[in-house]
This record gives structure tokens, sequence and C-alpha cells, in this order.
């Protein structure tokens, strides 16, 4: 079969290698807060700055001199506003179309463009930047916190993504990470993170709520859990309700108690600053006093808990709605909940914590640092990657997909919740006599029209064979892998005739551009690009080695003693060139040595073809064959002998 | 190198050659038992996949067990740090065992894979009306009591109906499959798809009601 296009090439990160024992980490980037966490020895731990403090905000300063993210540059905000990013996390993903919808509501400008598709991009600082380059320097700078506190360098990790994201903003995220130089080894669902933290995934059974009120965002998500599958049932929540709005409200009671007027841009990001630390101090305290300076004028506000509950009850009544319409889409009572996990800052608020409570009937679970949690989860899962586990996380697409039929209706090919990764094939035909061309406009998304899906990409299939209408079979593919990600090939099948696909992806990257971000972030210079093909053919080699070895120890009595110099000294060869520097080397004493054994093979399969000829079970000659283990326990898996 | 004619006759023995060590290895191993590398997924029906014998009656929990067991040892997720030929094999079995266990764990697909194994496109796999004069009557009618049952103890015994009708056409399937009676099994799983979207319908029209109580 030949695969004439693919939308997402893979294997074109870098690969991880067996020889990298490096550690991996786990990142929650968030849109208010990003946290990394990793297992270093059994448990996990969140990586915290000097002061203790494990919050990076997700916040990025383009100033003249460089980069500055977090803290430093959410301070830096009020003097330059026009340099300062936040809340960037809302434009993965999303194209030019999708936000004229917010305009108005995004704290940055859109940078103005003829196009009415492609990618967004913003102005900051008078220079057009994508949301990819934005999250990019986030995680460089957790990145860089991760390499600081671990006195290591780190180049694998586990990013979280809420369930809802599509596969627009999911491989915007992870081209993200691959422009800061972090090789993905998987995307992980916040919910099923902050489920893993908890290890819900040992023993536990049965629906979860996971509860995530965060900085600007509140989701909902149920999680069914059984036997270490973590299936994602249904999500929701809204996406402009979080702890700022609490702040809001503060700060709002705040003018009106001190009379003032007129607030500029930066006393109302002054202000709002200070309704933010007052409503903080409120989860431990009774009665706070909200103070700030601006524009001359001292403010100094009494607050009580009682106050600030009557104020924020409405938005909190809002999370609730939610929680109680998804679980009727999910048709589950809360009663059937077996247990619900708390998530994000604002969960700390205690009129939050009893809300939840009141409506599912049970104490939340939050010995975990909500703010946290979510980091602990892909921390244990990049253990679990990097160092073997025995949960296995079977996930779930969380959003149909489908391709446009006539009259803008959605054909659906692989519906929601299939467990992944999922490959399936749909075979098209022309509708015109010679017709050489065809479109397919690949979306996703529940609803019925095209207009009211996400469209993830339209490619052109040419080069069909001119037949008559209806003769051509052209199948075209589609596969999901286990992080989520589409990846679409094509061919024809009566003539096997190559066809050319153009590829237009709508909110993502191309190649092309891809390219040129790498080389001006200077991630994968031309020597790193050497010593990484070279560690591949030793890797490589090693493997033929390993492989070998066990199949003389198996049917080594095969060679006569000349026949096993021969191979001997084709090993020595091998290894020899292994220890050296040169990967042609290499790649030739393979060659080599496949050579040297060329006769060794056909002799083992002869023998096994002649023995099952003479009447021998094939589990007859397996279990002779199978006397002397695999190396590295190697373990024969065979359908019907195995559970 | 073994070549074309060699790997034929291996295949009719019931064995490929690993890609790794080049020695025999079983069509439907997932790792070979010399060198332990994991193997690529071969041509096999769902139920070989799982270890079981194509037939109506599978037992489901025995494929589940067998599901997740393959899934543990295969799924990509271990082999995340492997080179990217073995985590593409890793893929494509996952994918392969994903597909077998949707299919077979759904009585309704499960029956039209089953018809196809034997040469016939289920009509249920297909999107076209029915021709079954007797279904679309009774189609019909079951709609037409739906839309009169304006009660929400109306509609709730329709729906018991419904799924009691449903579970008896299960036993039917099995039956028919058992006896090779294809034409049979064909028909009853276009009435069981239809009888599917039916209660779906009824479903939906009980939460309605219940809302509407509820509100009042
Ligand atoms: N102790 C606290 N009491 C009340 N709100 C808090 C507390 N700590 C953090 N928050 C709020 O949590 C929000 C940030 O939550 P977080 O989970 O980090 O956000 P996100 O997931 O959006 O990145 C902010 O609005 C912050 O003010
Ligand atoms: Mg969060
Ligand atoms: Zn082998």
């Amino acid at each position: 079969m030949t695969a004439l296009l693919q939308i997402h090439e893979p294997g074109e990160t870098p690969e991880p290698h067996a020889e990298e024992r490096g550690i991996a980490i786990g990142i929650d980037l968030g849109t208010t807060n990003s946290v990394v966490a990793v297992v270093d020895g059994e448990q996990p731990e969140v990586l915290r700055d000097a002061h203790g403090d494990g919050l990076i905000p997700s916040v990025v300063a383009l100033m003249q001199d460089g980069v500055i993210v977090g803290r430093e540059a959410q301070d830096l905000r009020a003097k330059h506003p026009d340099r300062v990013v936040s809340s960037i996390k809302r434009l993965m993903g999303r194209g030019v179309h999708d936000v004229k919808a917010l305009a108005g509501v995004l704290p940055y400008k859109i940078a103005a463009s003829g196009d009415s598709v492609g990618m967004v991009r913003l102005e900051v600082a008078g220079r057009s930047v994508t949301p990819i380059e934005i999250s990019a320097e986030i995680l460089k700078a957790v990145k860089a916190r991760a390499e600081q506190s671990l006195g290591q360098d780190v180049i694998k990790a586990v990013v979280t993504v809420p369930a809802y994201f599509d596969d627009a903003a999911r491989s915007a995220t992870k081209d993200a990470a691959k422009l800061a130089g972090l090789d993905v080894l998987r995307l992980v669902n916040e919910p099923t993170a902050a489920a893993l933290a908890y290890g819900l995934d040992s023993g536990a059974e049965g629906v979860y709520a996971i509860y995530d009120l965060g900085g600007g965002t509140f989701d909902i998500s149920l999680l069914r859990l059984q036997k270490g599958v973590f299936q994602v049932l249904a999500t929701g929540g809204d996406s402009a309700l979080g702890g700022d709005d609490f702040d809001h409200v503060l700060a709002e009671r705040a003018i009106a108690t001190s009379g003032l007027e007129n607030l500029n841009e930066a006393g109302a990001a002054a202000l709002l600053l200070a309704a933010r630390a007052a409503k903080e101090q409120l989860t431990q305290q009774d009665r706070v006093k909200l103070t700030a300076e601006i524009g001359g004028k001292k403010i100094d506000v009494t607050i009580s808990r009682r106050e600030f509950e009557a104020l924020i009850d409405s938005l909190v009544q809002r999370t609730v709605r939610a929680c109680r319409q998804v679980l009727d889409d999910a048709r589950i009572t809360p009663k059937e909940i077996q247990g619900v996990v708390l998530v994000g800052g604002s969960t700390r608020v205690p009129l939050v914590r009893r809300r939840v409570e009141e409506f599912f009937g049970r104490a939340p679970l939050a010995d975990i640092d909500p703010d946290e949690v979510v980091a602990v989860g892909a921390a244990l899962q990049a253990k679990a990657l990097t160092r073997g586990s025995d949960t296995l996380l079977l996930d779930v697409i969380p959003l149909s997909l489908g391709i446009e039929t006539m009259g803008g209706i959605v054909e659906k090919v692989i519906d929601r919740n299939t467990p992944i990764p999922v490959a399936k094939a749909q075979d098209f035909t022309t509708y015109q006599d010679g017709q050489t061309g065809m479109l397919i406009h690949v979306v996703q998304g529940e609803r019925e029209t095209v207009d009211a899906c996400r469209s993830l990409g339209r490619f052109e299939l040419l080069g069909i064979p001119p037949m008559v209408a209806g003769a051509a079979r052209i199948q075209v593919t589609f596969a999901v892998d286990a992080d989520g990600l589409l990846t679409v090939s094509a061919m024809e099948k009566t003539t096997g005739i190559r066809a050319e696909i153009a590829v237009k992806p709508s909110y993502g990257l191309t190649d092309a551009e891809m390219a040129d971000m790498l080389r001006d972030s200077l991630v994968h210079a031309r020597e790193d690009m050497e010593q990484r093909l070279l560690i591949e053919a030793r890797v490589e080699a090693e493997r033929v080695l390993l492989a070998l070895d066990a199949a003389l120890a198996a049917d080594g009595a095969l060679l006569s003693e000349e026949e096993r110099a021969a191979i001997d000294s084709a090993i020595a060869k091998l290894r020899q060139a292994i220890r050296g520097e040169e990967r042609d080397l290499i790649n030739a004493a393979v060659d080599g040595l496949d050579h040297a054994t060329h006769a060794f093979a056909q002799r083992r399969m002869d023998r096994a073809v002649a023995q099952a000829l003479k009447g021998h079970s094939l589990d007859e000659i397996e279990a002779s064959m199978a006397t002397d283990p695999a190396p590295g326990g190697g373990r024969t898996g065979r359908p019907g002998a195995a559970d | 190198m073994p070549t074309q004619a060699d790997d034929t006759r291996a295949a009719r023995a019931g064995f490929v050659s690993c890609w790794s060590c080049k020695g025999p290895v079983a069509a439907q191993a997932l790792f070979c038992h010399t060198c332990g590398a994991i193997q690529p997924p071969t041509q096999l029906d769902h139920f070989r996949r799982l270890g079981l014998e194509p037939a109506f009656d599978v037992d489901l929990d025995v494929a589940e067990k067998r599901y997740l067991g393959f899934q543990r040892a295969i799924h990509p997720d271990r082999f995340a740090s492997k080179p990217a030929k073995e985590r593409a094999f890793a893929e494509a079995q996952a994918v392969a065992l994903n597909q077998a266990y949707e299919t077979l764990k759904d009585p309704l697909r499960r029956a039209a894979y089953l018809l196809k194994l034997n040469g016939i496109e289920a009509s249920v796999s297909r999107d076209e009306t029915v021709r079954d004069p007797e279904l679309l009557m009774e189609a019909m009618e079951a709609r037409e009591a739906l839309m009169e049952a304006t009660s929400l103890e109306k509609v709730e015994k329709l729906q018991a109906k419904a799924g009691a009708d449903a579970i008896a056409i299960l036993a039917d399937l099995s039956k028919a499959f058992a006896s090779d009676d294809l034409k049979a099994a064909n028909r009853l799983a276009t009435r069981l798809k239809y009888l599917r979207k039916y209660l779906d319908e009824t479903r939906a029209r009980r939460i309605a009601l219940e809302q509407a109580e509820g509100t009042a």
C-alpha cells in the first residue's frame, strides 16, 4: 500500500532512544498557570522555585532584550500592556474565523490578516507571532525550571491538554513542545491525569467526576474507569468562567465602596491584582482588607467571607448547572458518581467546595493540591512511559471525525469515544467521467453540518487516472494515534497509480514553517542531527546483535564450524564499528552481518517448514524451539494461549 | 532474505519470518518466541485475533480479558522509548486489537461481521432503506404508538417492551447462526438495528417527559 498523503508525519519528531536514559517530566500547560512535576524516585514531586512556588504563570513578555516568562512577566503587564501576553491557551489550534467570535473578550490584539482561513496570529510588541510560539516560550521556561532543579538536561515530557481539545489544538500543543526542544512522549487529557494522581487507575471502578475550576475556564468531565481503562464519557463546562471572575466582582465592590472613577488600563490591572490577593486570603480568613493605591488614591476596603460568598454565589451556581447538564447528557445521576476530584486553584474557595459537595452528595477528593494535581498525574504517566508500569491508559477519541459530503453534510468516519489508536478506511469514487481530482474536507465535531464542526483540513487527491464515473476506487485511511492525532493517507486501488495530494492544514503549521521556526530557535543544530543519526545506528546495530544472539542460542546447531566462524567474525566487525564514531561503518557492518547470516536464516525457516509439513503441528514446533528463553525476557504472546 | 516463494510456503505452514531475528514465528504471535521482538499484525479475522472461534455466541468476559491482556502487552505506551519501527508495530497491533474488540463486543456489529465473513454484505452495514415490508410496517406502528404516548408511564411501557424484543432477537440471532441460517440472521440483524434506533427515541422521549414533569 502506498501512502500518498499524511497530514501529520509520524516519526519526524526526535526519536527517543533506548540509550537516552534521560528523565521524563510531566507538564500541566495551563491557561493561567503552568506546573512541572517529576517522579525521580518513587514519589511524584512538583518542581518549585527558590520561594517554594510551584506555579509558573502562563504569561509571556516579549521585551526588547529578550523573552520573560512567569511572575516577572506578570509584573511587567501594568507598565507594558502591549508586550505582555496571557491566556494564550485559548487560541491554540484556533483559526482566524473562530477568533472573530471571541473578539473583545480576549486580552490581546489579533493581527489583521487578509486571509479568512489559517491560524490566528497575535500582534505583540509590534511583531506578529503565533500562539504556538508563545506557548513554546512558556514550555521553554518550564523546561529550564526542570533542568535547574534536576541538574540535568530534560528532553522528554508528557504534556496535558483539556479533554475537549480537538486535533488542531492537540497538534498545536505538540508543535509548541517541539519548538521548545521537548520530545512529547504522550499528550494526556487533564481529567485523566488528575485521576491518575489520585491513583484511581489501580482498583477504582465506576464513574468519576473531575471538577476543574481554574483562572478563566471551568471544565467538568466524567470519566469511566474500568480495569485500567479510562474513558472520557462526557465533558462540558464554561470557557469563560473562572477565578478571574471572582476577582472582578471583588474589584467592582471595591470601586463601589470607595467611589473610584475612570480607571485607566494600568489602574484596573493593579486593582484586579489586589482583588485577587484578597480573594486568595479569604480562603483562609474570615475577613480581609483589600488595599491598593491607584492614581494617587488609596483604597482600603474590608470584606468578610460571607460578603464575598454572596457576591460569587451566582457564578458558582453556574458551574453546578454545567455539572447537571453534563450528567444529563451522559444519562447519569449524581448518585451514580463514585467520586469527585477537585482540580484548579479556584476549587480552594470554600464556597465552591460546599456547592460541589451539596450537588454530588459526597465530599470531594482534594488532598492533592488542586493546582498541582494535573502535573502530578502527568509526571506519573511520564514515569510509566519511561520506566514501565502495570496500568494501562486506553484513551478514546473525544470528538467524532468526519468528512464533508454533498450539501455540507458531515459523514462520520470515526465516532467519538472510539478507543485509540484506531484506523478506518473509507472508499471514495469519482462522480464524473475522466475526473482526475477530488477534494476531501476533514472535520471534527458532533454536529451534522460542516459549518457547525471544526474544519481540520482540506486536501486534494490529484492524478487519479481518468476513468468512467464511479470506476475509480480511492481508499482514504484515517488513523488516530494514541495521542489523539490524526493522519490521513490515500491510494487508488484499481490501478495502484500514485496520486499527488496537496494538503492544506487549516490551523496548523506547515512543514516549511515548522522548519523555519526550528532553525530560528536553533533547537536542532546540524551536529545534533548527526549525533542523533549515529545513536540511532548504534541502537539498531545492538538490536541486530541481540536478535542474532537469541537465534544462535536457539538454532546454532544448524551451522557448521566454518559457517559459525564466518558469522562470528562479522559480529566482531560490527561490535568494533559500534565502538567507533562512523555511522556509515556501522551501517556497512550491519549489512555485512546480514549477508553472513543469510543462509542461517534460510535454514531456520526451511527446517520449520519441513517440520510443519511432516505433520508436526505448529504448537509442537514452537514448543521445541522455545526451550531457550529469549534474551531480555521475550514473551510468546499467542492469542488463545494467554489469559 | 527468504524469497517470495519461501514466504508463501511458510505462510501455508502457519508462520512468518520474524523481522528482527529472521527466524520462524507463528502468524498470530504478538512477540517472536526466539528474540522477543514485537511482530506486526498479520491478516487474522477479529475472532481469531482474540483467540476465539468465529461464532455468534461469544463469551464477552473471555473476550475482554484477552483484549485487555493483549493491550497490556502491546499498547504503544509500552514502547514509548523504543525505536520508531517497534512503536509502529505496537500501534498497528493496538489498532487491530481495538478494531477486533469493538466489533465483537457489540452483538449487532458482531452479527454483521459474521455475515461478512460468510460472504454476505449484511444489510445493516449499509444505510439503504429496508425492503422488508413486514419490518417496515412494524417500525411505523411502533413509532406511531410512541408519538401517541403522552404520559411517562406509557412511554416506559413501550420502552420495556422494545427492550424485551431486543433481547428476544438476540436469542433468535444466536439460533439462526447456530443452524447456519444466514438469511434469517441477516433479517434479524436488520430488525435489531431498527429496534435500537427506536429504543433511543423512546429514551429521548422519556427524558423529555421527565424534565417536563420535573419543572412542572
Ligand atoms: N487560595 C486560593 N483561594 C482562591 N483562589 C485561588 C487560590 N489559589 C489560587 N486561586 C485561583 O486559582 C486560579 C488559577 O487556577 P489554575 O488551576 O492555576 O488555573 P489554570 O488551570 O487556568 O491555569 C486563579 O484565579 C487564582 O486566583
Ligand atoms: Mg488547569
Ligand atoms: Zn525473532
